[in-house]
C-alpha cells in the first residue's frame, strides 16, 4: 500500500511534508522547466515587502565548507507587483502557496499582510522575523520575545490566513521567542533561517561578500537547525516547520523524528533541482519499509534516554 | 527551448594548455538547442563539498555527435576537482542556461574580443557567425557583402594559450593575437588591437567580448566612444543558475540584473562597471 504523505498544518492541507524554502525558489516559475511543482507539498515565495527592493550589491553569494553565505538583501518586486504579476502564475500550480513577508517596521508587516489577505490563491503567510541581511529587515524583530510577539500579534489582527512565524537562530534563547510567537497567535513556527556568518579573502584582505556578513545555509547548518527544532517542538503546541541543510530523505526524516511536522528545502534546490522529488520519494520508501501508513505518525517519535 | 537536467557522460577531459582543460560531454538535448553565450551549470561531484554547481560557457557544440564542449581554467577547488574527473564518468548538468549573444539581423563586420579563458564562448559564436555567412542566407545589401567578416582578437598571457588560431583561420576568420609577454603577436593588452581595429572598421560593425572585468570595461568604453553596438559576456558568483535566488546580479542602468537569466550577455552600454 502507498503510504499517506499528506499532512495538515496550521489549517493548510499539504500533499506531502516537503516545501521549497523562501528565497531559494523565486516566485515558483523559475524552476518550472526542471521540477514538477505540482508534486511538491508547497512552496514559500521570496520575502515580499511593501515597496520593491533592489537588494544588496554584489557579490551576494559565496560558497563555504558544505554550505554557502548569502546577502541578497530581500530583493523583491514589492507586494503590489507580486499580487498583480506573480500570484496569478503561482495560483496555477496545484500546490500550497505560502507567501513570506518581511518589513522594516511593524506597520510595514501589517500593511503587506493586509494587502495579501484578500488575494486569491494564498494558503498561508510566513512572517519572516529573521532575515540577517538587512539592518531593519526582521532580524531585530526576531531577536527579542516582546518584539517578535508584537509583529505576530499585529499581523494576526488583519488576516484570517494561517500565520507561520519564521525564527532566526541568531539568538540566545530560541524557545522563549517561539513561545512568545505562539502566544501572539502564530499557527505554526518555522525554523531556522540562516546563521550569521562571514568569510574573508586573505589576498585582498576584504570580506568576500559586498555586504560583509551574510546568512549561512546548507548541510553545514543542519545540526544547529536540528537541535533548535528539537527544543522548540518540545516547548510549543503549534506545529513546527523544520529548515536547514536538508538535502536527502534521510535529512528530512531526522527533522520529522525530532518533532518537525513538515520540512522546507532551500540550498538543496541549488545543488540539485530534483532534491525535493528525491526527498519525497525517500520518505515514501521509508514508510513502506517500516510499514508506516501515515507520515505524520513518525513526527516527534525520537527516542532519547532520560 | 527549455532547460534540462541531464547526466552528461564525460567523453574526454584533457589539459590543452597549462591549467586549461577541454571537457567533452555527451549531452544531446543541450547540443541541439544551445546558443552561443549560453552556459551549463555543472555539479562537480556527488558529495556536498564543494556544494554548489559551477557555471561554464558552452565552448562548442556538435549536435550530430550529441556533444557539448567546455573550455575551463583551473582556478580553485571546484575546477581542480573537475579536472580530475575521468572519461566514462557522468556529470550532472543543467542547461542550456541564460541569454546568449543576440545575432545581428544584418551582416557586417563582427569583431570578437577574447581575453584569456573568455575565449570559451566566443569560439561557439565565431563558428555560428561564420556558418551563417557561409550558407549565404544572411540578409545583406549587395554592396556590403564583401565587407562581411569575422575578426577575432585574441588576448592571452603567452603563446601556449593561443589554442584555436588555426581552426579559426580555416573557418575563414581573420585572427589577431596579443600576449602579455609578447611571445606571440602584439605585446600588450588585447584592447590595443581593438583600438587599432577601430581605424579600419566599416559601417555595420558589431563587437562581442568576453574576458576579465577590466578588459570588458575598456572594450565597453571603446565601443561607446565609437558608437558601435557591443555585447559583453559577464561572470558573477552564482548559486541556482535559473533566476530564483537573485544571487548573481550585476549593476546595470536598469538596476541589478541576474547574470544567469537576464545575461550572461548584456549590451555593453547597459552595464555599470565599478
Ligand atoms: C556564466 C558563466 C560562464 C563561465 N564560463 C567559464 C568558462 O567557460 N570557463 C572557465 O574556466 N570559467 C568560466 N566561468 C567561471 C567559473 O564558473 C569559475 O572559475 C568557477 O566557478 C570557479 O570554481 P572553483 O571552485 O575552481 O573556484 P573557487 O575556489 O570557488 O574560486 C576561485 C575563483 O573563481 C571565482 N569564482 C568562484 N565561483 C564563481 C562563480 N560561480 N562564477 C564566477 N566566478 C567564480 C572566484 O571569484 C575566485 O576568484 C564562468 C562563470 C560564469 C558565471
Ligand atoms: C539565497 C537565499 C535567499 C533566502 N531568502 C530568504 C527570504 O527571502 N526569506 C526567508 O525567510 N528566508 C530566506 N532564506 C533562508 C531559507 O529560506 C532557509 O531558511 C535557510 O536557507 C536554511 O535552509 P537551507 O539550509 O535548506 O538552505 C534564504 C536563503 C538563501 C540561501
Amino acid at each position: 500500500m502507498r503510504p499517506d504523505l499528506s499532512v495538515n498544518i496550521a489549517g493548510i492541507r499539504l500533499k506531502n511534508p516537503v516545501l521549497a524554502a523562501s528565497g531559494t525558489f523565486g516566485y515558483g516559475t523559475e524552476y518550472a522547466d526542471l521540477v514538477d511543482i505540482n508534486r511538491l507539498g508547497g512552496l514559500v515565495t521570496k520575502a515580499i515587502t511593501l515597496e520593491p527592493r533592489e537588494g544588496s550589491p554584489p557579490p551576494r553569494t559565496v560558497e563555504t565548507a558544505a554550505g554557502m553565505l548569502n546577502a541578497i538583501g530581500l530583493a523583491n518586486v514589492g507586494v503590489d507587483a507580486f499580487i498583480k504579476e506573480k500570484m496569478p502564475l503561482l495560483h496555477k500550480f496545484n500546490t500550497a502557496v505560502i507567501v513570506n513577508v518581511a518589513g522594516s517596521t511593524i506597520a510595514e508587516y501589517v500593511e503587506v499582510v493586509r494587502r495579501l489577505d484578500g488575494c486569491q490563491g494564498i494558503d498561508g503567510l510566513e512572517i519572516n522575523i529573521s532575515c540577517p541581511n538587512v539592518k531593519q529587515g526582521g532580524f531585530l524583530f526576531g531577536s527579542d520575545p516582546q518584539t517578535a510577539a508584537k509583529v505576530i500579534g499585529e499581523t494576526r489582527k488583519v488576516t484570517s490566513l494561517p500565520l507561520i512565524a519564521k525564527l532566526t537562530p541568531n539568538v540566545t534563547d530560541i524557545v522563549s521567542i517561539a513561545r512568545a510567537t505562539e502566544e501572539a497567535g502564530a499557527d505554526a513556527i518555522s525554523l531556522i533561517n540562516t546563521l550569521l556568518g562571514m568569510t574573508i579573502n586573505v589576498e585582498t584582505k576584504r570580506p568576500k561578500l559586498a555586504n560583509v556578513t551574510g546568512g549561512l545555509s546548507g548541510p553545514a547548518i543542519k545540526p544547529v537547525a536540528l537541535v533548535m527544532v528539537w527544543k522548540v517542538a518540545g516547548a510549543v503546541k503549534v506545529p513546527v516547520v523544520g529548515i536547514g541543510g536538508i538535502l536527502s530523505g534521510k535529512d528530512a526524516l531526522e527533522f520529522l523524528l525530532t518533532g518537525a511536522s513538515v520540512v522546507q528545502v532551500g540550498t538543496g534546490n541549488f545543488v540539485d533541482p530534483q532534491c525535493m522529488m528525491k526527498i519525497i520519494h525517500g520518505l515514501e520508501q521509508y514508510c513502506q519499509e517500516k510499514g508506516i501508513a501515515k507520515i505524520s505518525e513518525i513526527v516527534g517519535t525520537l527516542e532519547v534516554e532520560k | 527551448m527549455s532547460v534540462v537536467q541531464k547526466q552528461g557522460k564525460i567523453l574526454s577531459n584533457l589539459e590543452v594548455a597549462p591549467s586549461i582543460f577541454l571537457l567533452n560531454l555527451g549531452l544531446p538535448q543541450v547540443a541541439e538547442t544551445a546558443q552561443p553565450g549560453q552556459f551549463v551549470h555543472l555539479r562537480i561531484g556527488p558529495l556536498s563539498d564543494p556544494l554548489l554547481r559551477r557555471p561554464f560557457s558552452i565552448h562548442r557544440t556538435k549536435p550530430e555527435e550529441a556533444k557539448v564542449s567546455i573550455l575551463y581554467q583551473v582556478v580553485g577547488r571546484g575546477t581542480k576537482l573537475l579536472s580530475q574527473r575521468c572519461s566514462g564518468e557522468k556529470l550532472d548538468c543543467l542547461g542550456p542556461l541564460g541569454r546568449g549573444f543576440a545575432i545581428p539581423k544584418v551582416a557586417g563586420q563582427f569583431i570578437l574580443v577574447a581575453g584569456g579563458i573568455g575565449i570559451a564562448p566566443l569560439i561557439f559564436l565565431a563558428e555560428t557567425l561564420l556558418r551563417k555567412m557561409g550558407n549565404g542566407k544572411w540578409e545583406v545589401e549587395k554592396e556590403k557583402r564583401k565587407k562581411m567578416e569575422v575578426v577575432f582578437l585574441m588576448g592571452a598571457a603567452s603563446t601556449e594559450y593561443i589554442l584555436p588560431e588555426s581552426e579559426l583561420l580555416s573557418w575563414g576568420a581573420a585572427v589577431e593575437v596579443a600576449t602579455d609577454d609578447g611571445s606571440k603577436g602584439h605585446r600588450g593588452p588585447v584592447t590595443d588591437l581593438l583600438t587599432r581595429q577601430m581605424d579600419r572598421s566599416v559601417a555595420s560593425c558589431h563587437i562581442f567580448a568576453c574576458g576579465p572585468e577590466g578588459m570588458l570595461k575598456e572594450v565597453a568604453q571603446i565601443a561607446g566612444q565609437q558608437k558601435i553596438p557591443c555585447q559583453i559576456c559577464l561572470e558573477q558568483r552564482m548559486a541556482c543558475g535559473v533566476g530564483a535566488c537573485l544571487g548573481c546580479v550585476v549593476k546595470t542602468r536598469s538596476g541589478y540584473r541576474r547574470v544567469c537569466v537576464d545575461g550572461p550577455v548584456f549590451p555593453a552600454g547597459e552595464v555599470i562597471f565599478e
